[in-house]
């Protein structure tokens, strides 16, 4: 019935790993073709599989595991989407019904364990529901805010001797859970009007622009306005990033303009984003002279970490449709003169601290020239599919996104060892587009082992790997914080990562020099059908600027090792 | 400012871990909390006091509100409201001057003696939490060997109902 319901859920592929109380259910996948089970090599994998699926197609990805160990291993994962946003349905096994409570072999209270981290969970009681809880799984996680879903299911509950009735419903109502599906239309006109008084205005999206399908609306508004637009590091692609008007990722690692532009507005228009600590910098200090207009579909991210001043709660697609017809039929057009005098003034920023990064300190090959040869060999078009330190925020800043669900990375938990998995998933449903991982030679060692799922399957995605020899983010800290005190960040006994993927069977280059690294790329990107791992070289001691300062105002940040605003 | 917040949410397994567990996660504070089915026996009923200013309260009836199982949620103390508390109090009773004050406190507070053996009177009080407490402490000279209080029930004055 399991296989059943995903079936007629339209469910193409599910990401999972047998074990005891899923044999039911494992030889029920076996004797069907239609829903197609991918093997991982470690639960967490078969989680950010289904994840990556979800954020590059909008659709709920499935996972399954096992009880116990199987259930405990995907639960990074589950909060790794949850703390995105991220809709997913997570199936795991459980003992029998009867020996719930006992400590029975491989039990583990999987449903008391995930709850904080899921948007709602089911533990099913009798066979006969499973078509409809799998269903309410689906339609909780894809609708609203999304968020991860877990059914428990106990082996007594897939038995396969006993049949019962089976209806996959069509649709389902919750009378607890309505989520809105338009934006109140009074608190739309003001905000219209606030924005078009604007004179020094930014429109600051997340990554509910992305899920909630909105960037071709975010972009006619913005454009409509000619108003600058950041994103948050979950929003990029929601407005193209190669535009004049795309002013950079926010926050604390966001550009110079963007974060001086959000410090010095007199309005801010954020939608789908949730002023996160992390965009933010201090809360009592942010945008001392703005007015803000928040949309979000959920109520209770508005004025959680900043009050707002106009509030709309409402899927920001129609919201924001809503108000590019108001804007257009407006008698009021903004301030041309306004508009010009914020235009030079960003302008001004933007050449300030236009180069970014230095090339000339040192031989060594900077990280943040990887990401502009992938950028560039690419044409923007791949889908980067990112682990977490300083390579991540390296490919935000400079990987030029014009498209949106073409970054995939864990921005809310910082998840280390989500970016095989992710392009993994995303390579299996896009097989015909270019998929990069971009990682640290820390990261991919978190899940390295899916290069055997990797060629189980033939998924030929590109990593590359831009190798500091060092766990980069936390030395970046240690330089800064802790007087260069490297505390375990120093990863010494690094693999011969070449040897290594052979070993799988893919392909592995090396590469020390700039001048090869783009002709090695395109060589790698040809290679259309295998994977290949690229061992990069990069500056050690490379840091990822701006900076906030800890504390501060958005605009208080560093620009280089030694210079601040 | 302390809050009594009233849930309206499905009688089902699991949906009091979900409210409570909100608690602990989002760090907010619980003073009290009680939970019982309705007259639909679907629903139940949980009322938990809070202290917290308005944001804090703000947020937490929205992630309430957020939790599939919670079919409404309403912050009592934003409108005319009654509050009831239960509290059984075992004394100690063993002279004559002791249970005569205890008698005279009770029937002050409008409690009753619900059991008594000749050591000892427990006392049933019904009130607002003030009340309970207020009479705690008149019992000066006695001394309380056990408390159990049901913590806060509230219920909206005049026409308002909290219900489907
Ligand atoms: C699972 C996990 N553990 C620890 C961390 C903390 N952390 C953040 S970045 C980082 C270093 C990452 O090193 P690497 O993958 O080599 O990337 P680099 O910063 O060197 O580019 C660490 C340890 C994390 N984000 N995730
Ligand atoms: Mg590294």
């Amino acid at each position: 019935m399991v296989i059943r319901a995903l079936r007629d859920e339209g469910v193409k592929y599910i990401y999972g790993y047998p074990g005891g109380a899923l044999l039911h259910v494992y030889d029920a996948i076996f004797q069907q073709d239609d829903v197609q089970h991918i093997l991982v090599r470690h639960e967490q994998a078969a989680t950010h599989m289904a994840d990556a699926y979800a954020r590059a197609t909008g659709k709920a990805g499935v996972a399954l595991v096992t009880s116990g160990p199987g259930a405990t291993n995907a639960v990074t994962g589950i909060a790794t989407a949850y703390m995105d946003s991220i809709p997913m349905v997570v199936i795991t096994g459980q003992v029998m019904s009867f020996l719930i409570g006992e400590d029975a072999f491989q039990e583990t209270d999987m449903i008391g364990i995930s709850r904080p981290i899921v948007k709602h969970s089911f533990s099913v009681q009798h066979p006969e529901e499973i078509p409809a809880t799998i269903k309410k799984a689906f339609h909780i996680a894809q609708t609203g805010r999304p968020g991860p879903v877990v059914v428990d299911i106990p082996k007594d509950m897939t038995t396969p001797t006993e049949r019962y009735e089976y209806e996959y419903p069509k649709s389902v109502k919750l009378r607890s859970y309505n989520p809105v599906n338009r934006g109140h239309s009074g608190q739309i006109k003001k905000a219209v009007d606030l924005l078009l008084s604007a004179r020094r205005p930014v429109i600051y999206s997340g990554g509910g622009i992305i899920m909630g399908d909105a960037h071709e609306e975010l972009t006619e508004l913005a454009q409509a306005l000619n108003y600058p637009v950041t994103n948050t590091l979950m929003g990029l692609g929601g407005y193209p990033g190669m535009d004049r008007q795309f002013i950079g990722m926010l926050g604390m690692h966001g550009s110079y303009e963007a974060n001086m532009a959000m410090h010095h507005s007199d309005v801010i228009l954020a939608v789908g984003a949730r002023f996160d600590d992390r965009v933010t910098n201090a809360v009592d200090k942010f945008c001392p002279t703005s007015k803000i207009i928040h949309v979000d579909i959920d109520p209770a991210s508005i004025s959680k970490t900043v009050s707002v001043d106009i509030p709309i709660v409402g899927p920001a697609k129609e919201v924001l449709k809503e108000m590019i017809q108001l804007v257009k039929s407006a008698k009021e057009q903004p301030d041309a003169e306004a508009n010009k005098l914020w235009w030079e003034q960003i302008d001004e920023w933007r050449a300030r601290h236009g180069g970014r990064y230095r090339t000339d300190d040192s031989e060594l090959m900077k990280p943040q020239q990887v990401i502009e040869t992938l950028c560039d060999v690419t044409n923007g078009d791949a889908f980067v599919c990112s682990d977490v330190g300083q390579h991540q925020m390296f490919a935000a800043q400079y990987y030029k996104f014009n498209k949106p669900k073409r970054w995939i990375n864990s921005g809310g938990l910082g998840t280390m060892g989500f970016g095989l998995p992710a392009a993994m998933g995303v390579k299996l449903n896009f097989p015909d587009a270019d998929v990069a991982c971009v990682t640290g030679e820390g990261s991919i060692q978190m899940n390295i082992q899916e290069l055997s799922t990797c060629s189980q399957y033939d998924m030929p995605v590109k990593i590359l790997c831009l190798n500091n020899q060092s766990l980069g983010m936390v030395r970046q800290w240690q330089d800064m914080n802790y007087e260069s005190r490297h505390s375990q960040s120093y990863m010494r006994s690094l693999p011969d990562f070449v040897k290594l993927v052979e070993s799988y069977g893919h392909v592995g280059m090396k590469v020390d020099k700039f001048s090869d690294l783009e002709a090695a790329m395109k060589e790698a990107f040809a290679l259309k059908d295998r994977l290949v791992f690229m061992d990069i070289a990069v500056d050690p001691f490379e840091h990822v600027y701006p900076m906030q300062v800890p504390r501060g105002s958005m605009r208080d940040m560093w620009l280089t090792k030694t210079e601040r605003t | 400012m302390r809050h009594i917040i009233s849930v309206l949410m499905e009688n089902e397994p699991g949906a009091l871990s979900r409210v409570v567990g909100l608690f602990s996660q989002r760090n907010f504070n619980i003073e009290s909390l009680n939970v019982a089915p309705t007259e639909d026996s679907t629903l139940s009923r949980l009322t938990v006091t809070t202290i917290g200013d308005d944001r804090v309260v703000e947020q937490i009836t929205k992630q309430l509100n957020k939790l599939i199982d919670v079919v409404k949620v309403v912050d009592l103390t934003e409108g005319d409201h009654i509050e009831r508390e239960l509290m059984m109090i075992k004394l100690k009773a063993n002279s004559g001057s002791a249970r005569e004050e205890i008698k005279r406190t009770a029937d002050i507070f409008r409690g009753q003696i619900i059991d008594a053996t000749p050591n000892i009177f427990t006392v049933q009080l019904i009130g607002s939490s003030d009340k309970l407490d207020a009479f705690i402490t008149a019992l000066t000279g006695t001394t309380v060997l056990e408390v159990v209080r049901s913590g806060v029930s509230g219920i909206s004055r005049g026409e308002k109902v909290l219900s489907l």
